[in-house]
């Protein structure tokens, strides 16, 4: 699995409150949620975010709420995988959950400049930029849930479970 | 005999066999719990899915608590889709008023020691006070653990906090809280779960141990743990229940280790917009507040509020200043109103509600305007949590929350209790 796309930069402790805004909460559309998705932090995220990005983060990126919206609006914004130095427990999980490729790429935040063409190879475990010959070491997912990602998240997979049942 | 943690004691219960950190395991759950604001999406989920018989066969809980009653139509059409789900599956239903999770959970024996809890809020490990591991999960987690019956867990790596020596009498655990989180940081326990323990644990309430607990879920802890002790047995004994004493393994290892010794600890404040951003409350004294807010799944019990009492019997918020105080659930408030503390808080001037979530998450009931600025006794100050991205939230204990609603300003309440 490879994903590629522009970085988008972030620091630390970015928390699900400025992810999605708990009075979005109750939007069902992941299209509506979509253009709340980092509003507090960055009101033209929605509009940057459209050419495919990769969030690059610093440490403990996604803290606090178990809000799937915040995955599910930072998905249907655009954004292709979540590289950061440390991710919050919960977002990982929900990350893989809805089939969004996420890393743990430490140092990746420095080393990155500002919407330069990234690529995460997941297998390989590597945050790459072909155009200077970067290569950065990530943990990626691994076991179940790599197979949960593979599956395209586990709502694929119960799908088939509930099939074959 | 290998000695074990606490988590791994509960976890190799659940499994039937020893367990490691770091393995992964298919687990069936005691208790799952849905509420409004995150719980339509795991409806919407089972019902797309076509979902008709769940293979859950625990109990099944839809709390009707953050939006509540509903600030607007869409939320009432919320509430409306959850009590339909919770007829049809036979679930049990706390509606509009009831209470607060977390806290319905606990007061209602809902959960027991030794019990797996998941739910679709990050703030469950609270149930850990009375000594079951409860974790908070994403709508997809737990519509598949409703759908299966199963969820898969990988066994944390405990890490353990010893509480030592006394607290002052205007100290509660709140500050112990907001100490650790100013020492340890946000993401200490990321991935992990926190077992308390040390002398000053069987002098804990259940209550207060539960504000612990509750704050562990911003140390970033999957679950949080209390041992079933002598304060455990008598609780439940109060509710009608027996249950069993259960403690980690005297040799048992952790991963990292905190001896915090509270009679060192001051009243704290957490600053805006970090919860790990903390100072005592006196080197920010003097600093105007807008709105103080005495409530949540962090502080919202009986002992809160007597606390906050002890300080605005008699006496009045600040002109300029408004005081919200939601008991966490109707019992909680019952118990207050029979005790004349809800009195106390009407004549102080605070708007006085009960059973909701409130201005915590910002969705109603004193949503924050740009630049005002709160005193929260809730466990999160992100930036745009309670309303406006410019307004500024900071993180105390009742008795700060309280003083600094008789001030108008942030206010140390150590002046205000004495012994
Ligand atoms: S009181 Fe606040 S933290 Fe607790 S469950 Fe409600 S919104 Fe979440």
């Amino acid at each position: 699995m490879r994903v590629s796309g522009k970085a988008y930069i972030l620091g630390d402790d970015i928390d699900t409150d400025v992810i999605i805004p708990g009075v979005y909460l109750v939007i069902k559309d992941p299209s509506e949620l979509a253009r709340h998705a980092l509003e507090p932090l960055d009101p033209e995220f929605y509009g940057k975010a459209r050419a495919g990005v990769i969030i690059v983060a610093g440490r403990n990126f996604g803290m606090g709420s178990s809000r799937e919206q915040a995955v599910i609006a930072l998905k249907a914004a655009g954004v292709r995988a979540v590289v950061a130095d440390s991710i919050s427990r919960i977002f990982y999980r929900n990350a893989v959950n809805n089939g969004l490729p996420v890393a743990i790429c430490p140092g990746a935040r420095d080393a990155i400049r500002h919407w330069e063409h990234v690529e995460l190879d997941l297998l390989m475990g590597r945050l790459l930029v072909p155009d200077r010959g970067l290569e950065i070491v990530c943990e990626t997912p691994r076991g179940i849930a790599l197979r949960i990602l593979e599956a395209g998240g586990l709502l694929s997979l119960l799908r088939r479970e509930l099939g074959r049942s | 005999m290998q000695s074990l943690t606490m988590t791994e004691k509960i976890l190799t219960a659940k499994v039937g066999g020893i367990v490691a950190p770091s393995e992964v395991v298919e687990v069936e759950p005691d208790l799952i719990g849905i509420h409004d604001i995150l719980g339509h999406i795991v409806v919407d989920i089972l019902e797309d899915l076509g979902v008709e018989k769940p293979g859950f066969k625990g109990r099944l809980a839809v709390f009707l608590d953050h939006a509540a009653p509903p600030p607007s139509k869409r939320y009432a059409e919320v509430h409306m889709q959850l009590r339909r789900f919770a007829r049809r599956l036979g679930a049990i239903l706390a509606d509009v008023g009831y209470g607060i999770m977390h806290q319905v959970i606990v007061e209602e024996g809902l959960a027991r020691p030794g019990d797996l809890v998941v739910a679709s809020d990050s703030h469950t490990t609270t149930i850990g006070a009375v000594g079951a591991f409860a974790t908070g999960m994403g709508s997809s987690d737990i519509a598949y653990a409703i759908a299966t019956g199963r969820i898969w867990l990988r066994i944390p790596e405990a890490v353990k906090v010893v509480l030592e020596g006394e607290l002052k009498p205007y100290v509660t655990a709140k500050d112990l809280a907001l100490a650790i989180l100013g020492e340890q940081g946000s993401s200490w326990a990321n991935y992990k779960s926190i077992e308390f323990t040390g002398p000053l644990v069987s002098r804990l309430s259940v209550s207060s141990r539960m504000t612990l607990t509750n704050m562990a879920t911003e140390m970033g802890a999957k679950a949080a743990l209390f041992p079933v002790d002598s304060m455990t047995i008598e609780y439940y004994e109060s509710l009608g229940v027996s249950v069993k004493p259960l403690e980690p393994d005297p040799g048992a290892s952790y991963y990292d280790e905190y001896t915090l010794e509270a009679s060192l600890v001051e009243p704290m404040l957490a600053l805006p917009d970090r919860v790990d951003y903390v100072e005592p409350v006196s080197s920010h004294e003097g600093k105007e507040v807008d709105v103080v807010f005495l409530g949540s799944c962090t502080n919202g019990r009986e002992e809160d509020f007597r606390l906050a009492a002890r300080i605005l019997r008699g006496r009045r918020v600040r002109e300029g200043t408004r005081c919200i105080a939601i008991p966490a659930s109707r019992r909680v408030y019952q118990r207050l109103l029979a005790e004349g503390v809800i009195s106390v808080l009407a004549s102080a001037g605070c708007v006085v509600a009960y059973g909701t979530c409130g201005p915590c998450w910002g969705g109603h009931f004193g949503v924050l305007g740009p630049g005002e600025v709160a005193v929260s006794t809730s466990n999160r100050n992100f930036k745009g949590r309670m309303g406006d991205p410019a307004s500024r939230v900071y993180l105390a204990s009742p008795a700060t929350a309280a003083a600094s609603a008789v001030e108008g300003r942030i206010t140390d309440p150590s002046r205000y209790i004495r012994g």
